[in-house]
């Protein structure tokens, strides 16, 4: 019943005391926002927990929602937001783009995670494991654009930069993808080719 | 490297949606009869497709259960447009605004004008030599200074408010 409902119908009968309808907006975003947290946290078990804590905060917030954005838009800043604390909370530094580490960082977990990466052949997986040996800021921002169904100017507001530096973050981070696929999986680009 | 990077941003533009209509026509040109634009165009297609291809992640079955579980013991809080009251906002800035302009007053008051005056009779104020005024008496008092320092901190906390505010609308704007 829920699920022919849009958002803004959905967030209307919540803020009317209906409660369940929550689950409505749960179950349509549940994915989006786990995979976004998984992109930061890198353990499932940790990005079920940030998803959560995600969800309890948008539905402590939903009177602030003003309807002036998407909702899945505002949704994604609190993601955003949630995800740069934890990772502040585990010690964990958040790089900037340009930083070397980055790179190292990135390798090290490659060199775990090849194993089960060249048995995973298909075109899905492999783009996949290629995304999560990026950094969170671009798997972050490939993530928005393409599964999240964000424009760059929605990017740009989730993550407080200017449309402009959201759309080198997104040339940025395509270049990163594509030379850590010819890197690690040239075989599997070749077949695809 | 320049060059390859200019046509690789140029080409994804094009392919995002993002070029200007005349941008536009110049790529599918080039596109067409450069060879090197063709090769690259087609390698940036191929990651747009897996791209495109790659899957969400799915959390745990009782996902959405657990979230449901975790918000019944919990209420939405009121927005906060709601409790923040306007009156209340403009009386706290109405109660400083009177504080600044009563003391300027005071300390303007204690000033003595008439330092380098021959005459008793108080001179008016457009005929003042404001070089020779005596200032001391209103700046050299610790109290008058952290007074000052405080407004000048609570008038910089409401600049702050309002940048906020002012970038806030810009960014619903958009």
């Amino acid at each position: 019943m829920l699920t022919g409902l849009n958002d803004n119908e959905l967030i209307s009968r919540v803020l009317k005391g209906d409660q369940q309808a929550y689950a409505g907006l749960v179950t349509r975003y549940q994915n989006y926002v786990f995979t976004l947290s998984l992109r930061f946290t890198k353990n499932r078990e940790d990005a079920e927990e940030v998803s959560q804590d995600i969800f309890v905060k948008a539905y402590r917030s939903l009177a602030d929602f003003r309807g002036a954005s998407k909702f899945s838009t505002w949704l994604y800043t609190i993601v955003n937001t949630t995800c740069i604390t934890f990772l502040r909370k585990k010690r964990m530094e958040v790089h900037s783009l340009d930083n070397e580490k980055i790179f190292e960082v990135a390798d090290s977990v490659d060199s775990g995670m090849r194993a089960n990466q060249v048995e995973q052949k298909s075109r899905v997986a492999m783009v996949n494991n290629a995304i999560d040996m990026l950094s969170p800021d671009d798997a972050e921002v490939l993530t928005l654009f393409y599964k999240g169904e964000q424009s760059l100017e929605e990017i740009a507001m989730i993550l407080g930069i200017e449309a402009n530096t959201a759309k080198v973050r997104l040339h940025r981070a395509r270049a990163r993808l594509k030379e850590k696929m010819e890197k690690h999986f040239a075989e599997e680009v070749k077949d695809l080719n | 490297m320049n060059k390859q990077q200019t046509t690789e941003e140029r080409l994804w533009d094009y392919i995002d949606g993002v070029s200007s209509p005349g941008e536009r026509t110049v790529i599918e040109q080039l596109i067409q009869t450069d060879l090197e634009w063709k090769s690259k165009y087609s390698e940036l297609i191929e990651v747009q497709q897996l791209l495109q291809s790659s899957e969400l992640e799915a959390p745990s079955m009782r996902f959405t259960k657990n979230v449901m579980e975790e918000i019944s013991r919990l209420q939405i809080a009121p927005a906060t447009r709601n409790y923040i009251n306007k009156r209340i906002i403009w009386g706290i800035g109405a109660f400083f605004i009177t504080i600044i302009i009563g003391f300027l007053v005071y300390g303007f008051g204690q000033i003595d004008w008439t330092a380098q005056g021959d005459s008793k009779i108080p001179v008016e104020f457009t005929n003042v030599d404001f070089s020779k005024v005596d200032y001391s008496k209103m700046f050299n008092n610790n109290l008058v200074n952290g007074f000052m320092m405080l407004n000048v901190i609570l008038g910089l906390f409401l600049l702050d408010r309002y940048l906020a505010n002012r970038r806030k609308k810009f960014h619903e704007e958009i």
